[in-house]
């Protein structure tokens, strides 16, 4: 059968024959994520057919290779003006390509590699027999404890798959925060988190917890996406399609053709709201807001720490320009509706992330409220739905990345015999033993407790002032009580690492490779950067602040 | 040549920072590059002088804007200075004098091991004081005020291993610390008064200001100036100060530092004249101040603290001269530079003696010893006969119009006033005359110490010597030069303002009165200590000259009042703090960690229980959007 015979049987027959047109795709402008994507798979080819000894070398280099050209895609983007000026929607409406979505994509690469640096540090663990290893097991698919575990590292093997499911990972988060229709941000929210959940499960050391972690992410992140997938279809329901401009022209009232099959549900506000609060749901649950953020302490503490890091700084990046898109360009003409709840979300987030933050032993717990309480903050700034608002965000989560993978970077710096030391009680005198060690890590303290001359002051005053412009002073007055009450278990770790005796029996400080090194001066660089001079970026995020529509 | 007025501050607050950061390595040359240094402020100052002089009166101002410091919407604080008459003479004074006596220094300190950071302390208040005085806004005054503080603390305290000099470098900061406040309330007045603190649109807007607002003001201008220049009530600190090096004495706490009071309440002109009731005060604080400085200096065996007296006193003078108004404030400043002259010079007389001497301080022994050291001699001499106000000398021309100024004030206020200060000018004649006495005549009195050494008194090497004797040129002639045909005057005239005084009798038996109280003085003088030997041991003496070598009991007073009051009010304060302030922030952090312990229970690891709490928070996200719309 000729394809248009094929079509009509498709289509009713009274139709005329339309001939379907070729999806007008470009490339150019989505090359960013096509780059990583390719990349990804590449990264899959070369599991194999490369060699076991050169995967890990070729896949470093694929990974750095593949973001660096991303990230310069990026920058050509941008420098071309499609964050400001030529900003449009590419795809057949699918993705949209405007400042917002740049900034996002551009610190999410960023993220991405220090992400790999991290991942291929191969210098802390002490060799084993006579290979080096880095954080991941041996062979991830062997039963913790079993001889099968024992000869996967007698052999030396390592999984280099995580280096093609980062790439994966960066791809949907890629696509996240530039999603212009429900399904492709449905679609994108799955490929960014399936391998997460499988990263999560891959530590070389207490394994157990590992998969504990991987397997409470994976159900929770199931049962969410469920939650997000529903609200898709009442959102569908409710405006008759998926994409962002429609449903927001239906808000708005301004759609004309209303499509007979779904005249008795268009326009039913009770859809709409129970939609949108579902798919907001579903990001919520990413970004770690309470009451959604349960999973984040025993994630955070179980998966392996290179992991934790690159997942707390880049998934909220993305997970934060999906919300931001969604209110900003889907429901703001339901500002009044979603923006007290939000607000009630925003002022829980704080301080229960501050509060529950107090009393926790393990470092990577503690960083995992942090990481909710700073959620928000965040959230503060997105409730502002000002322009103000936006690039306050924008600027907060460039900030708070680096912030994220540097503090990751140095726990994994702190071992003894059984990997990294992660109780606090073990930090106790850590400045004495290992001043520059100690000082690196209170510089991102300070910077999470907001300090000012570090990136973390700008940040929360930005999105302070621009809550407070948008007449939210009860969320600032929160803001601010939150941001005390997390000083002092920020500050506490410091007095703990440079005003207590160190332990005899304390961890020892690992000299990692330069590639941790790196990351973690990275890190420093832009804290103390954003924080003494942060004008520049300010000004770059507030360029970057206005959605296409 | 607005420009020099920058490098002006620059050269010594280099020289600091080259003598501080430098380390040992400049200790061999670190003297030499420090007094390089206040020499070159010390040119640059005439430089500037010389071209200021080939203007018109009107036209001498000189204005430079450096850079806006602190540029806000409505508060612009601004880095800029103003160099015009009055400036002029005191950066003369402070580079002048401040030269000299960096090379007496080089002298003196030969044999201390931290020579160098003495030099560095020395170029540190010279940038500090000429900051002061070319700043053109109160706030950048304040830091030049602040920072002579510091350095009168560092220098005060130099040596520090004695607990004397930390206790009095404490002191002097502790007290001068009041002053302070009383500056920067000023300072905040007059921001929320006028909206500026530059002096060009503060001082020309008095007229649109209250009276009560700018007797306000004038207060605690007055409160500052008694904090640095030692005036009652805030003059404990200056008698314990002369722990510090005698160099520091001369300069800091004799001829510069200590007249900053003065300063600002002349260049404050404006706001006094325009408050009565803040000039008063003024002139009481000056009058008191004087008679009570002369009293403690009679009293005083220690013969740097005899000076340090002579100085509250005659600082008295100058305070009272700018507490008359435009009839007194050239005079002021007038005293100011002759004071500078000869008391630098008594100073460094005094620490040319202690250094024959072995340092001893006490006047009792020494005696006679005019044989041994004639050249400090008779520039001590010199020096004495100016301060004295022996006709013809110095300290003659400046005294005699402060004392004509201030009986033409008119009224009781002006017998008083100038009863007092003719009063002042008997006990003057006093007590140099018994310094005078005690120090270079009658017979020698020196011992061996309990090690057996015996001072050698010698003269000074020539280091020392030649400043003293520039300063002694300056003591004779300086008076003479400004007074006749009312030279200095004119000069400051247009900076100032001037009115002749006319007091109720003529000026001629003003003069000729104080001239003979003088006389009287010097002879109750040699009465006492020139005509019978002096004993080694003080006798035990009346009731006030006991209460004089006590500083007429201020740090009794202090102690009784302040100190006691103050730790009544500090134990209760540490009450309130331990019960109520600790206990609600105590009791909040307790709350919160027992919150915090209750929450974390929630967090029990099991998924399910997650997903109930993610179930539930759906159920309220969903049930409180559409509450939202409901309502």
């Amino acid at each position: 059968m000729s394809a248009p015979a094929v079509h009509s049987l498709w289509t009713m027959a009274a139709d005329p024959i339309e001939k379907i047109q070729a999806p007008k795709i470009e490339y150019g402008q989505l090359s960013p994520t096509l780059i990583v994507i390719g990349a990804a798979i590449l990264g899959v080819l070369i599991e194999a057919f490369v060699p076991r000894r050169s995967r890990y070398y070729v896949q470093v280099f694929v990974a750095i290779v593949a973001l660096a050209a991303s990230f310069a895609a990026v920058v050509g983007l941008a420098a071309g003006g499609y964050g400001t000026t030529k900003a449009g929607i590419a795809a057949m409406g699918a993705i949209a390509v405007d400042g917002p979505a740049l900034f996002l994509q551009g610190t999410i690469l960023l993220a991405g590699l220090l992400g790999v640096f991290t991942f291929a540090e191969r210098r802390l663990d002490p060799a084993a027999h006579g290979k080096r290893v880095d954080s991941f097991a041996a062979q991830a698919a062997s039963v913790p404890g079993s001889d099968s575990e024992k000869a996967a590292v007698k052999a030396g093997f390592t999984t280099t798959e995580v280096f093609p499911l980062l790439l994966f990972a960066i791809g949907g988060m890629l696509i996240f925060p530039a999603a212009n229709d429900l399904l492709t941000l449905f679609i994108a929210l799955e490929v960014f988190s399936l391998p997460l959940y499988l990263l999560c499960a891959v530590a070389r050391r207490k394994r157990l917890i590992s998969q504990e972690a991987a397997v409470k992410y994976f159900l929770l992140g199931a049962f969410a996406s469920a939650f997000t997938l529903f609200g898709i279809a009442l959102l569908y329901g409710y405006a008759g399609s998926v994409s962002y401009a429609t449903i927001a022209q239906v808000v708005d009232g301004t759609v004309q053709n209303v499509s007979p099959a779904l005249a008795g549900t268009m326009g039913n506000d009770a859809l709409l709201l129970v939609g949108g609060a579902m798919v907001v749901m579903g990001l919520l649950f990413k970004v770690g807001a309470v009451p959604f953020h349960m999973w984040t302490p025993d994630v955070y503490q179980g998966a392996p720490t290179p992991v934790t890091g690159f997942m707390a700084a880049a998934t909220k990046v993305a997970a934060f320009g999906a919300l931001l898109r969604l209110l900003y360009v889907v429901l703001p003409g339901l500002r009044w509706d979603w923006r007290p709840v939000m607000w009630a979300v925003a002022i829980v987030t704080m301080l229960g992330g501050a509060i529950v933050a107090i009393t926790q032993t393990d470092i990577k717990r503690l960083l995992a409220y942090s990481s909710i309480a700073h959620a928000g903050f965040i959230l503060a700034g997105v409730i502002a739905t000002s322009p103000d608002g936006v690039s306050s965000v924008l600027f907060y989560l460039g900030a708070y990345s680096f912030v994220t993978i540097g503090a990751f970077a140095v726990v994994t710096l702190v071992r003894d015999a059984g990997g990294e030391a992660t109780h606090l009680s073990k930090w106790a005198g850590l400045g004495r033993r290992s001043p520059l060690v100690a000082a690196v890590f209170a510089v991102f303290l300070l910077a999470f407790a907001g300090i000012p001359l570090t990136s973390g002051f700008a940040g929360k005053f930005a999105v302070f002032k621009a809550a407070a412009e948008s007449g939210a002073g009860a969320i600032v007055v929160i803001g601010v009580i939150s941001s005390a009450i997390a000083a002092f278990f920020y500050i506490r770790v410091i007095v703990l690492m440079f005003f207590s005796q160190p332990r005899p029996e304390g961890p020892t400080v690992a000299v990692p490779s330069p590639l941790t090194m790196t990351a973690i001066g990275v890190g420093v660089a832009v804290t103390l950067v954003l924080g003494v001079a942060p004008q520049y970026f300010l000004d770059l995020a507030g360029q970057a602040g206005v959605f296409v529509r | 040549m607005e420009n020099l007025i920058a490098l002006l501050v620059a050269a010594p607050l280099l020289g600091a920072a080259v003598l501080l950061c430098g380390g040992r390595r400049l200790d061999a040359v670190g003297h030499w590059i420090g007094t390089a240094f206040a020499a070159a402020s010390f040119v640059l100052g005439v430089v500037l002088f010389a071209d200021m002089l080939g203007k018109s009166p009107e036209h001498r101002t000189l204005m430079q804007h450096l850079f806006s410091w602190i540029p806000v919407e409505g508060f612009q604080a601004n880095v800029g200075f103003q160099l015009d008459q009055l400036s002029m003479t005191f950066v003369l004074l402070i580079t002048g004098v401040g030269s000299l006596i960096h090379v007496y220094s080089i002298g003196y300190m030969e044999h201390d091991e931290r020579r160098r950071r003495f030099f560095g302390y020395l170029n540190l208040f010279l940038a500090a004081m000429l900051l002061l005085v070319v700043a053109d806004n109160y706030l950048l005054l304040y830091v030049g005020w602040e920072g002579v503080g510091l350095a009168s603390y560092l220098l005060i305290g130099f040596w520090q291993h004695k607990p004397s000099a930390a206790t009095a470098a404490k002191k002097a900061f502790l007290v001068n610390r009041v002053g302070d406040m009383g500056l920067s309330i000023a300072i905040m007045l007059m921001f929320t008064t006028f909206g500026t603190f530059a002096f060009g649109p503060v001082l020309q807007s008095t007229g649109d200001a209250g009276e009560g607002k700018l007797t306000a003001i004038g207060l605690m201008l007055l409160l500052a100036a008694c904090g640095k220049s030692a005036q009652v009530p805030l003059q404990s600190w200056l008698g314990d100060a002369m722990e510090g090096p005698t160099p520091v004495s001369a300069l800091i706490h004799a001829a510069t530092m200590v007249t900053a009071g003065v300063y600002l309440i002349v260049r404050s002109g404006d706001i006094f004249n325009a408050a009565p009731d803040a000039q008063l005060a003024v002139t009481v604080v000056g009058a008191v101040t004087l008679l009570f400085g002369a009293i403690v200096g009679c009293a005083k065996d220690d013969i740097k603290k005899a000076l340090a007296g002579s100085t509250m006193s005659q600082i008295g003078y100058m305070v009272l001269a700018a507490g008359l108004g435009p009839i007194g404030y050239a005079f002021a400043i007038m005293h100011l530079v002759t004071h500078g002259f000869f008391k630098a010079g008594l100073f460094l007389g005094a620490g040319s003696v202690m250094h024959g001497m072995n340092d001893e301080v006490d006047m009792r022994k020494y005696g006679g010893l005019r044989k041994y050291m004639p050249i400090t001699f008779v520039t001590f001499g010199l020096g004495y006969l100016a301060i004295i106000g022996f006709p013809g000398l110095s300290g003659f021309f400046s005294k005699d119009k402060i004392i004509e100024a201030a009986f033409a004030k008119g009224g009781a206020e002006g017998w008083i006033l100038g009863g007092a200060a003719l009063l002042g000018a008997a006990i003057t004649a006093f007590y140099m005359t018994r310094v005078m006495l005690m120090t270079f005549f009658g017979e020698k009195r020196w011992q061996p110490d309990e090690h057996g050494n015996e001072p050698h008194p010698h003269e000074s090497p020539k280091v020392m010597t030649i400043p003293m004797i520039v300063l002694a040129v300056g003591s004779v002639f300086a008076g003479a030069f400004f007074g006749i045909g009312e030279r200095f005057v004119k000069w400051l005239e247009p900076v100032t303002g001037f009115e002749h005084g006319h007091p109720p009798v003529s000026a001629l038996t003003v003069t000729l009165s104080t001239v003979a109280v003088m006389v009287v003085g010097v002879g109750f003088a040699y009465a006492q200590y020139g005509r019978r030997p002096v004993p080694v041991v003080a006798p035990r003496g009346s009731l006030l000259t006991r209460a004089a070598r006590r500083d007429l009991l201020q740090d009794d007073f202090n102690h009784v009042v302040l100190v006691r009051g103050g730790e009544h009010l500090t134990r209760s304060l540490v009450y309130v703090d331990h019960t109520l302030v600790d206990g609600v922030v105590n009791g909040t952090a307790a709350t919160m960690g027992g919150l915090s312990g209750r929450l974390r229970k929630l967090q029990n690891g099991f998924a399910r229980s997650y997903a109930v709490s993610m179930f539930g928070g759906a159920a309220v996200l969903i049930a409180a959007t559409l509450l939202m719309r409901a309502v």
